[in-house]
């Protein structure tokens, strides 16, 4: 057995982003997400890299885009409320074409809310939660494992598509420990010649920027930007396909919705229902295909979400509603039990059925 | 075979740790293991309390919401897990600081003096290691690896800890009542 | 015969700035300092939003474009990845003294090692002349049609003295452009707030009394005057904090 430690999925989360080469944190306390802040204070001055707690979410973000506008890997993270006023920020990176990886560990709300879990974030997150049209590469991590691995996937792919990338996790996946093998050290491989690191007198100023006064060209850059979007579309999509063989009703649900349906799914089959789970692993690019292609197999869906029902719009879309799409949910900080998703399923059962 | 332990108590009692001792256990038996503690500002002070799975096959959901085993610390905690507790399920209890017993009859149940066994042998602070000592005695989770375990929870520079922190588990695991 | 040049630092790229806007001046003398310290090739500014938007395309040297306010933090990002590269912000008082207000302060009491160059010219320019945190008392604006009204908006911010409360600022002077005297102590004192920067010694802000004639609906001339009549008695010139002066007497 490799060397497996048990670590927090925030701790993991930490210490990934060091081994992907990122020397540079800014951030800010808030519960359920500061032990990223505590375990970076902790190790960056001890390996030459940057810790900073900025005055307000909305400075840590600015010094993210600072730091990303020079080409170095560099990271914030925070909760729902403190994502919401990264917003500004993250329109900005992802208007200058910026890699940066920015880290969400939900809670419930609106508004303050609660310190509870929650992915009500998840339109914030896919359909840009800031201002302008622009997207960010949102991974929804679902064990401690992947919390790590996602990290340095992020990173990995805003640098190649030079845009914004979230890990978009909750305060169970954040606080829960399991066993975690940390990826190999990485670094970045990608040329950065429009990064703002000196002319050394020897080249044309680069400017980084997110301004376009005449409109034409604003739009230019608006269709780029899309064209960038849609092979990412094409090529990043990750899922993972839970005994889909044979199943006659999926369930929907990333993060830690997905492994309570994992329960419910074997509860499910140990009673004779045949069921399956797709668990969308980027949530943007949402695995529409493998849906659309779902919706030919089963009978109907069950979107499992800790929120009032944001991913089941795209579930539907991505399925055309040919099929019947459920809800199971829970909301403010609760979490559906398995057994709760098993009645939801007989639900569906039945009403498929009928 | 999955195990579900509930470990529950106030805030400052060592529930949380336990629980992490525990889950290395598991680990370095070989088997698939989550930890998930309660948090926010009741960890201090307040109620405080860990779910801890510890599986043959990989963990699904991380929250226990029905123990197989449950250990409990304070009274509260035994009101609010007792009837959650599956049937034929173990508790532990902290006898010193827990007055009653348990109502159910399809549960064991097994009254340890863990806070005074602690104060009484010098380390007041290691009631959580006693009562875990008796929890791995009688489920046999990570019994084989206890001494192991403790060296992934206890800092390497403060090697006096791991002497007392594995007297006390000692104590508890002979401890017959 | 001595040749007038523009600085190396500068682009060609002509200024959009309004007749008689102080701007120019501005930038010619931030473009001077980099010259004559000869780090054009390791410097990155940060231009803000407000009459500077375009700041960018003038320096020479590398250039982000911060959102409102926020200057001092993208500044702080990219002094603390690139410590030996000279980072200056240029700011209006809209963008310093009001929305970016707490980067400000926090950049500041964090003896941040960066140039800060403040353009008070107590008013919003680029969006047409409203009420800044620096707009004097009874002063018209857009938004203060009838003269600012100290008793439901307050009174102006003062910069300099604000932040030469903190302990931990390096070097904080306000200065004026608005004429030749004015403008050569306005060189000494932006020169010297990126010397300071090369040398280390942290957090450097040079307050510019400037002016607006586009806004405040006077000639290029009478603007100036008026910085002379009315601005530099309620924004009077002068260092407000050096702790090299400090540590001497320590």
């Amino acid at each position: 057995m490799a060397d497996k430690v048990l670590m927090k999925g925030n701790e993991a989360i930490a210490e990934a982003a060091i081994l992907a080469g990122c020397r540079h944190y800014f951030g800010y306390p808030i519960t359920p997400q500061t032990e990223i802040a505590a375990y970076m204070a902790k190790r960056m001055p001890k390996i030459g890299g940057v810790f900073l707690q900025a005055e307000s979410e909305i400075s840590a973000i600015n010094m993210v885009y600072g730091v990303a506008g020079a080409g170095f890997r560099v990271m914030t993270s925070s909760s729902s409320p403190g994502v919401s006023l990264k917003q500004e920020g993250i329109s900005y990176i992802a208007g200058a074409d910026l890699p940066a990886l920015i880290v969400n560990v939900q809670r419930g709300g609106p508004g303050l809310g609660g310190i509870q879990p929650s992915q009500s974030d998840y339109f914030q997150a896919t359909k840009g939660g800031g201002h302008g049209d622009y997207r960010l590469i949102v991974l929804a991590p679902s064990s401690v494992q992947e919390m790590a691995d996602m990290t340095a996937k992020a990173f990995e792919l805003a640098e190649k598509y030079r845009m914004p990338a979230m890990l978009l996790a909750d305060g169970t996946m954040g606080q829960m420990m399991e066993p975690v093998e940390l990826p190999e050290p990485s670094e970045s491989k990608v040329e950065k010649p429009w990064a703002v690191t000196g002319t050394k007198k020897e080249r044309k100023h680069n400017i980084i920027n997110s301004l376009y006064l005449n409109p034409e060209e604003l739009e230019r850059t608006n269709f780029e930007r899309y064209e960038r979007y849609k092979t990412i579309e094409e090529n990043e999509v990750l899922y993972e396909s839970y005994k889909m063989e044979d199943a006659e009703y999926c369930v929907v649900a990333f993060g830690i919705a997905a492994r309570v349906s994992k329960n419910a799914v074997n509860a499910a089959r140990a009673r004779g229902l045949k069921v399956g789970m797709i668990r969308p692993i980027t949530l943007w690019p949402f695995p529409k295909d493998v849906l659309a292609k779902a919706a030919e197999q089963v009978k109907g869906f069950l979107s499992v979400e800790l929120s009032m029902g944001q991913m089941i719009e795209d579930l539907r879309l991505a399925t055309a509603c040919r099929r019947p799409v459920h809800l199971c949910n829970r909301a403010g900080g609760m979490i559906p039990s398995p057994e709760e998703v098993l009645d939801a399923l007989n639900k569906l059962k039945g009403e498929c059925e009928a | 075979m999955t195990t579900q332990i509930l470990i529950a108590g106030f805030g400052g009692q060592g529930v949380l740790f336990a629980g992490k001792f525990l889950a290395y256990g598991g680990l370095l038996s070989g088997k698939q293991v989550s930890w998930l503690p309660s948090y926010g500002p009741e960890m201090r002070g307040g109620t405080a309390n860990c779910s801890i799975i510890i599986s043959d096959e990989p963990v699904g959901s991380p929250i226990v919401a029905n123990p197989d085993v449950l250990m409990v610390m304070n009274l509260p905690s035994l009101d609010k897990y007792e009837n959650a507790t599956v049937p034929g399920g173990k508790i532990f209890i902290d006898s010193t600081l827990i007055a009653r017993k348990v109502e159910r009859t399809d549960v064991d149940a097994f009254y340890i003096p863990a806070t005074k066994m602690a104060q009484d042998a010098g380390y007041p602070t290691l009631a959580n290691m006693v009562l875990m000592g008796k929890m791995m005695k009688e489920t046999g989770l990570g019994a084989d690896c206890l001494e192991a375990a403790l060296k992934k929870v206890v800092s390497a520079k403060r090697a006096e800890l791991l002497e007392v922190n594995l007297k006390a588990l000692k104590s508890g695991y002979d401890y017959e009542g | 015969m001595t040749v007038f040049e523009k600085p190396k630092a500068l682009t060609d790229k002509p200024f959009h700035y309004c007749p008689g806007c102080t701007h120019g001046i501005i930038h010619r003398l931030v473009a001077e300092a980099i010259d004559e310290l000869d780090i054009e090739g390791r410097t990155v500014g940060v231009a803000p939003v407000g009459c500077a938007v375009m700041a960018y395309d003038y320096f020479a040297c590398d250039m982000v474009e911060a959102a409102h306010g926020r200057a001092p933090a993208v500044a702080t990002g990219l002094k603390r990845c690139m410590p030996d590269h000279i980072i200056f912000t240029y700011q209006g008082d809209g963008d310093l003294a009001s929305i970016g207000m707490a980067e400000t302060v926090h950049a500041a009491t964090r003896n941040e090692n960066i140039t800060i160059i403040f353009v008070n010219n107590a008013i919003y320019g680029m969006t047409g002349g409203q009420m800044a945190p620096t707009s004097l008392p009874g002063q018209v604006t857009q938004t203060s049609p009838y003269g600012r009204d100290v008793a439901t908006v307050g009174l102006p911010i003062k910069v300099s003295e604000l932040l030469s409360s903190l302990d931990a600022p390096y070097y904080v002077e306000r200065v004026a452009v608005n004429n030749v005297k004015n403008v050569r102590n306005a060189k000494k004192a932006i020169k010297r707030a990126f010397q300071n920067q090369v040398e280390g010694r942290g957090f450097s802000l040079v307050e510019v009394v400037s002016s607006c004639p586009t806004n405040w609906g006077k000639t290029p001339e009478a603007a100036l005057q008026w910085i002379d009549e009315k601005m530099i008695p309620y924004y009077p010139l002068g260092v407000y904090k050096d702790r090299s002066k400090e540590e001497e007497q320590a």
